[in-house]
């Protein structure tokens, strides 16, 4: 029983280390700004195509579905409130994170992976180089710069979505009426849990690849399952988390 | 730069290492010492333990009991940062190369003058550097190209060259001509030869080829001619002593010199002379 729960309880404790480290060297000398630059451009600018269209098409699809139930108890002019709520709090961030996880915690895990199984960690560490400051920490810190301005812009278009639905397709509302209840509905306790959510995703995305990458052991078959792993347990503990930050939220 | 021959550069005492996966110890009970100037070829058959002896001796990775004596120095102790400074003074050059893809070979050759502690030097100096690195292993013409354009041997040749920058007195090599065609790993041979004799260097050499020790044990490189020779016994022709040891499943079954190799009655040393042809 006890040989059964030690890898799991060994793996959480390497990933707390990890973890510590890397947000240890946030504030430690050197500072890899090349490389958290290289990781922005690579997370941010590579995934935003994709965040916005998904982000448009999740608000396109809200609007649409909540149009019969909204009619039906004659409410369609609240369809921008809706979409708003909804997007802000939980659509955005998790839909926007799940992609990103999908391309980003299995592009880090397979290039860390690669560099682990082809000695290009130990010899980072045999010249002078502590791998978790070159390669952890930038990718940490881009992340979370990255993942939260992310989520805002499929939020944004996520409502211009809802909008086109709502008013120049469906027509349940003016497009005033759309905007303004949107607008309104949106608490400070709204944005900030639409905020704190991509946070502590970005933490878990790029954290989860990069343990999956450095501990790759068994050649090329070993990248594989590490990329794999690192996709599945991201996007798990995407759900769990937004779960509990969520409920942290309604209860304040 | 040894000040002293005596000096020990490199001591193992009752070292033991085991990985969590594996069902036997990777070293069981290693002790060995190794004196400045000379040489040592660890042989051993796949999974003897070659590599993780290596990778111990700089601190890659901690063995379980024991002590590693590094430059006079206990590392088993040591934190990662206190290891940056003396891994400094080594060179390693890993099995697969070890060259990082996304940089030129310029850029890795010049990785430990740009980031190992204690080595500011200007840019241009680095680059004169990495342009004399090189040209020793005859690829100075690749400074723009990518390790991925390059073939298995024209790769490790970087790697001996990365190995051997910033002149450091000790180098370890893994494995350097693994995979290679004979008349490759011949070349290669000679460049760590010419590598060891032009700096004076205390060279570890890890390989399962007898041929690679022998050639290390047998020769030397004249600064003179240019050429490698047959090593002599006559003043100033001598190369270094070299020490051979032979490594089965994490155990030393042999240590001692090429003599004393060629002439141990241990079937799996034998055996292993004889498969690969003296």
């Amino acid at each position: 029983m006890l040989d059964f729960l030690k890898p799991p309880v060994l793996a959480f404790q390497e990933f707390f280390l990890l973890a510590g480290r890397a947000f240890r060297n946030i504030f430690r000398k050197p500072h890899y700004f090349d490389d958290i630059s290289l990781q922005m451009d690579l997370i941010g600018v590579g995934s935003l195509p994709i965040v916005a269209l998904t982000g448009f098409f999740t608000g396109a699809i809200m609007a649409l579905q909540m149009s019969r139930a909204l009619n039906q108890y004659g409410a369609a002019s609240t369809v921008g409130q809706i979409v708003s709520i909804s997007l802000v709090r939980e659509m955005g961030p998790v839909l926007s994170a799940l992609l990103v996880a999908g391309r980003n915690a299995s592009g880090i895990a397979s290039e860390l992976g690669s560099m682990k199984v082809t000695e290009q960690i130990d010899a980072m560490r045999a010249l002078g180089t502590d791998p978790i400051q070159k390669l952890v920490t930038p990718r940490l810190i881009a992340m979370c710069i990255v993942l939260p301005l992310l989520v805002v812009i499929a939020d944004f278009i996520g409502m211009i979505g809802g909008y086109l639905v709502a008013c120049p397709l469906l027509k349940l509302t003016t497009a005033t009426q759309y905007w303004s209840s949107a607008w309104r509905a949106l608490e400070y306790n709204d944005i900030a849990q639409g905020l704190l959510k991509p946070f502590v995703f970005a933490v878990v995305i790029s954290l989860v690849g990069c343990f999956y990458g450095i501990r790759t052991t068994g050649g090329t078959q070993g990248v594989g399952l590490a990329t794999t792993r690192a996709v599945v347990v991201s996007s798990v503990w995407i759900f769990v988390l937004t779960f509990f930050i969520g409920k942290l939220f309604v209860s304040l | 730069m040894p000040e002293t021959h005596a000096e020990t550069v490199l001591e193992f005492e009752d070292v033991l290492l085991q990985f969590p996966e594996g069902d036997r110890p990777a070293l069981d009970g290693i002790s060995f010492a190794l004196s400045a100037g000379h040489s040592c070829v660890i042989m051993g058959a796949a999974g003897s333990g070659k590599t993780v002896l290596l990778k111990t001796a700089v601190g890659l990775l901690k063995p379980d009991a024991g002590r590693v004596h590094l430059f006079g120095e206990e590392i088993t102790g040591m934190t990662e940062k206190e290891l940056f400074h003396l891994r400094a003074k080594v060179g390693i050059l890993f099995q697969e190369g070890g060259l990082f893809d996304s940089l030129t070979i310029e850029e890795n050759v010049a990785y430990p003058l740009v980031n190992q502690p204690g080595a500011h030097y200007p840019p241009e100096e680095v680059h004169r550097r990495v342009v004399e690195a090189l040209r020793l292993v005859e690829l100075e013409r690749t400074l723009d190209k990518f390790p991925s354009e390059l073939s298995g041997g024209m790769r490790r040749r970087v790697g001996i060259a990365r190995a051997n920058v910033t002149e450091p007195p000790l180098v370890l090599y893994d494995s350097p001509t693994a995979g290679l065609d004979p008349i490759t790993a011949h070349t290669i041979m000679g460049f760590i030869i010419k590598e060891r004799d032009t700096k004076n260097t205390t060279t570890v050499m890890v390989t399962h080829r007898y041929q690679d020790g022998n050639l290390l044990a047998k020769y030397r490189y004249n600064q003179v001619t240019g050429r490698l020779e047959r090593a002599t016994s006559g003043a100033g022709a001598a190369g270094p002593p070299t020490r051979f040891m032979v490594l089965r499943q994490g155990k030393l079954v042999f240590e001692g010199t090429q003599q004393e190799l060629e002439a141990s009655a241990d079937s799996y040393v034998r055996k292993f002379l004889r498969s690969v042809g003296g």
